[in-house]
């Protein structure tokens, strides 16, 4: 275990943002385990593209903290190597966009091998990437395909949207022994909180709830949760009271929380920053209904990302993305 | 195949007026559903159901009076109907067809997962005759069964076959379109009520009609909240329950003094121990949960009629018939007049505690109407307490056909003389009404003195 202490973003105050919450998950689990090592596009000398590897390089050394040619198929099948050789690697993919370079790999191999292997071959992958729009970086670094990814059978998909799971995620995809893929909002980053000492762990088998309602259940998942909060701040002042449930982990979904809580509330809105058309906010209402049709008091509805490669435009990009006040309109029409 | 009968709610009850059904034909019972309301000269008593299956044909009219013991309803029993007793409503694609066809969902019996009425059931079902086809009634049946041999026989040809003899069929209209968003569909059924599936889920359970409701939710779907209101609305349009409660007391009281030789028996009870205990105890208590005096006069009652069996039971065919255990009766004043006496099951094992939260409870409902059948189903011994009322002792009159009666005064603090020397303390006149033909004195004065024991010792009430 290292001794020595980093200087903090925010020396004054206990405060922490996402991106230190999950360097210091990243910090932990090297100190902790010599078979974990980081690798990646700049994760090393520039400190990672979004600055959550910064400082690792000096801190554990080349061989822990290696920077990779940009080639995601070429690096994402060395973790797989090194995986299956004993190793506990961390691949660091810049955006989800690039991650289909290494599409691959990681469906046509980290998630088959266990299952083709007739249970011999595990990979104890864990792949960290950005995902989601809002800071102008224009469509081929904006979009939301975690969905995409939470269709293959053999992953497990996390969505840390608080600091709280930021900072301990890692250590629990770590502990899974198959493939685990880390979906990272980039909007979230710069989000600055105190961490509760009392979380010592995230449970990834379960969906969160956020906050406590009666009339209806909004359904999010990383950068989404927290517009869902702010809608739901929005409602109570009308009268409204919502439930916010943050999926945490999209598969496997943990649906017997949604559905419970839609029991409960009897309506349902799902916020999606991927595109409508075949995305998991479809999967989520169709298991709603599967599983609750006769406790519905309206039809579900979906606030999702307009189905456009996301704009560079500012104003452009806003309006292509959930937004608590759609959000809440939404939460409206089902309950009136 | 069990019949539901009007049940007797009370000894004197020779009929009843079937106020309001609850269930509908198609609706699965469980063995404790309340599932009719009966008027009776006292009270509306919430009946409830002693068969699980569904409910098949309703036989009496809400309104009608019929003697005790008319069959109201048939119930198809669990054996020989779905197990389930979840109430399965139909998808709105089931329903749209159904109404198509005009086939009596209600009617229906599900084969889908848990009972649930798939579209095969509807289109399966036999239309239901139209009043103006009553004249070709005897020409519809034969094509019918022709149309259900024909598709039994066919089953390769069924969907063209069973088109062809619908359309030939005097009494089924032509098919219709499914399609949800078909426009034209929609203009033709403008009956059709867009509801919810828990507003539906919610008017079954209810046994409201949904399309009597008004809709508020969006191109005026009927949601949970419209029916919700609706029920609230029926029951304050529901007619008074009309005041014969003093008739039927006045009826039975006359029977009790012209066929029951009465004696009478009093004692004073020193209250002392039992309030020092009771205070004691309502200083751990929260609010809500205080005990009153009544609850352990009550519990003395109970007690003493449980260690003394032959006051515990009624007179039948000129023979004394103990009862199995203590179904204390509770002597209530109704507002408006007339008394009724719903019985407290298993007196004898409440705890002080229960005993006071029964109590409150069954007052309430009583006064309020809403008792339930097993409630007033023969009590074994009926305890009247009018000591709220400021009287020292009351001398009842027993209730028919039980045997015994017991009255209690007002707690009143007077001169006692304890152990040889005067102090002041809290009593309480307990009396007993009781039966000659059933018991004698000796009898009645055990049973005064065991519950006055019982009450010195209040902690092992």
């Amino acid at each position: 275990m290292s001794t020595r202490t980093r200087p903090r973003a925010h020396p004054d105050d206990d405060t922490t943002t996402y991106r230190e919450a999950l360097r210091e998950g990243l910090r932990e689990a090297l100190a902790s385990d010599d078979r974990v090592f980081l690798m990646g596009e700049d994760v090393g000398r520039y400190g990672g593209c979004f600055g959550v590897s910064l400082g690792l390089l000096e801190e554990f050394g080349p061989d822990r903290v290696r920077d990779t040619p940009l080639s995601e198929s070429a690096f994402v099948g060395a973790g797989i190597g090194a995986a299956l050789a004993g190793m506990r690697p961390v691949v660091e993919i810049m955006t989800v966009n690039f991650s289909l370079l290494a599409l691959d790999q990681i469906l046509n191999n980290a998630a088959t091998l266990r299952h083709m292997s007739g249970g011999q071959l595990g990979v104890p992958l864990v792949i960290r990437m950005t995902t989601g729009a809002g800071r102008q970086l224009a469509a081929q670094h904006s979009h939301s395909l975690e969905g995409w990814y939470a269709h293959i059978p053999g992953l497990r998909v996390l969505a840390p949207a608080t600091i709280d799971d930021a900072r301990h995620v890692l250590s629990a995809a770590l502990d899974d022994p198959d493939p685990v893929l880390l979906f990272e909002h980039g909007s979230l980053y710069n989000a600055a909180g105190t961490l509760d000492p009392a979380v010592q762990q995230v449970d990834l088998d379960r969906a969160a709830v956020r906050r406590e309602g009666t009339d209806v259940t909004v359904v999010a998942y990383g950068g989404c949760v927290s517009k869902a909060l702010e809608a739901a701040e929005e409602l109570a002042g009308e009268g409204i009271s919502a439930e916010v449930v943050d999926l945490r982990t999209l598969r496997p979904l943990d649906d017997a929380t949604f559905v419970g809580s839609v029991r409960r509330t009897h309506r349902a809105v799902v916020v999606d920053e991927g595109w409508r058309s075949g995305s998991l906010s479809a999967e989520i209402e169709s298991r709603i209904c599967e599983q609750a049709f006769f406790e519905l008091d309206a039809p579900v509805e979906r606030v999702c990302s307009a189905e456009v490669p996301i704009p560079y435009a500012r104003r452009l990009e806003e309006a292509a993305l959930p937004q608590p006040a759609g959000i809440a309109a939404a939460a409206r029409r089902v309950v009136s | 195949m069990a019949e539901f009968t009007m049940p007797s709610l009370g000894a004197d009850m020779e009929e009843g007026t079937l106020s309001q059904w609850l269930v509908h034909p198609g609706d699965r019972v469980a063995r404790g559903d309340v599932i009719a309301v009966v008027e009776t000269a006292k009270s509306a008593i919430e009946v409830e159901c002693f068969e699980s299956g569904t409910v098949d044909t309703l036989l009496v009219d809400e309104g009608t009076t019929v003697p005790v013991g008319t069959p109201l309803a048939r119930i198809g029993t669990t054996s020989e109907s779905r197990p389930t007793a979840d109430l399965s409503p139909s998808t709105p694609l089931v329903r749209r067809l159904a109404q198509d066809r005009h086939v009596d969902l209600a009617a229906l019996h599900g084969s889908g997962p848990g009972g649930r009425i798939t579209r095969a059931d509807v289109e399966h079902a036999e239309p239901e005759p139209k009043p103006e086809h009553d004249k070709t009634t005897g020409l519809s049946e034969p094509t019918h069964t022709a149309t259900a041999r024909q598709q039994g026989t066919e089953p390769g040809r069924r969907k063209r076959s069973r088109g062809g003899a619908e359309a030939s069929t005097p009494t089924a209209r032509p098919p219709r379109p499914v399609h949800s968003d078909d426009p034209a569909g929609e203009r033709q059924a403008p009956q059709r009520v867009r509801s919810s599936p828990l507003a539906r889920r919610l008017a079954t359970e209810l046994g409201i009609d949904i399309a009597e409701v008004t809709g508020t939710g969006r191109g005026g779907t009927v949601r949970a909240e419209d029916v919700r209101s609706a029920t609230a609305a029926g029951d304050a349009a529901r007619p008074a329950v009309p005041n014969v409660a003093r008739a039927a007391t006045a009826r039975l009281m006359s029977r009790s003094k012209r066929e029951i030789p009465h004696f009478y028996l009093s004692t004073t009870v020193d209250m002392a121990a039992a309030l020092e205990w009771m205070h004691a105890r309502n200083h751990e208590l929260p609010l809500s949960g205080r005990l009153v005096p009544a609850a352990l006069l009550f519990k003395a009652v109970a007690l003493a009629a449980r260690k003394v069996p032959e006051l515990n039971g009624h007179w039948v065919d000129d023979d004394f018939v103990p009862a199995e255990d203590v179904r204390l009766g509770v002597a209530v004043s109704l507002r408006g007049g007339g008394l009724a006496a719903p019985a407290l099951a298993h007196a004898d094992a409440l705890t002080v505690a229960e005993m006071m939260a029964t109590l409150r409870d069954l007052v309430a409902r009583t006064r309020g109407g809403r008792l339930r059948a097993s409630e007033t189903a023969d009590p074994s011994l009926t305890v009247t307490n009018l000591g709220d009322q400021g009287v020292e002792a009351v001398f009842g009159v027993v209730y028919p056909p039980q045997v015994a009666l017991v009255g209690l005064g007002r707690i009143v603090e007077r001169p006692v003389a304890v152990n040889g020397l005067l102090g002041v303390r809290p009593v309480v006149t307990a009396t007993l009404s009781a039966d000659h033909r059933a018991a004698d004195g000796a009898t009645g004065a055990r049973l005064l003195t065991t519950m006055d024991r019982l009450l010195q010792r209040p902690e092992e009430l």
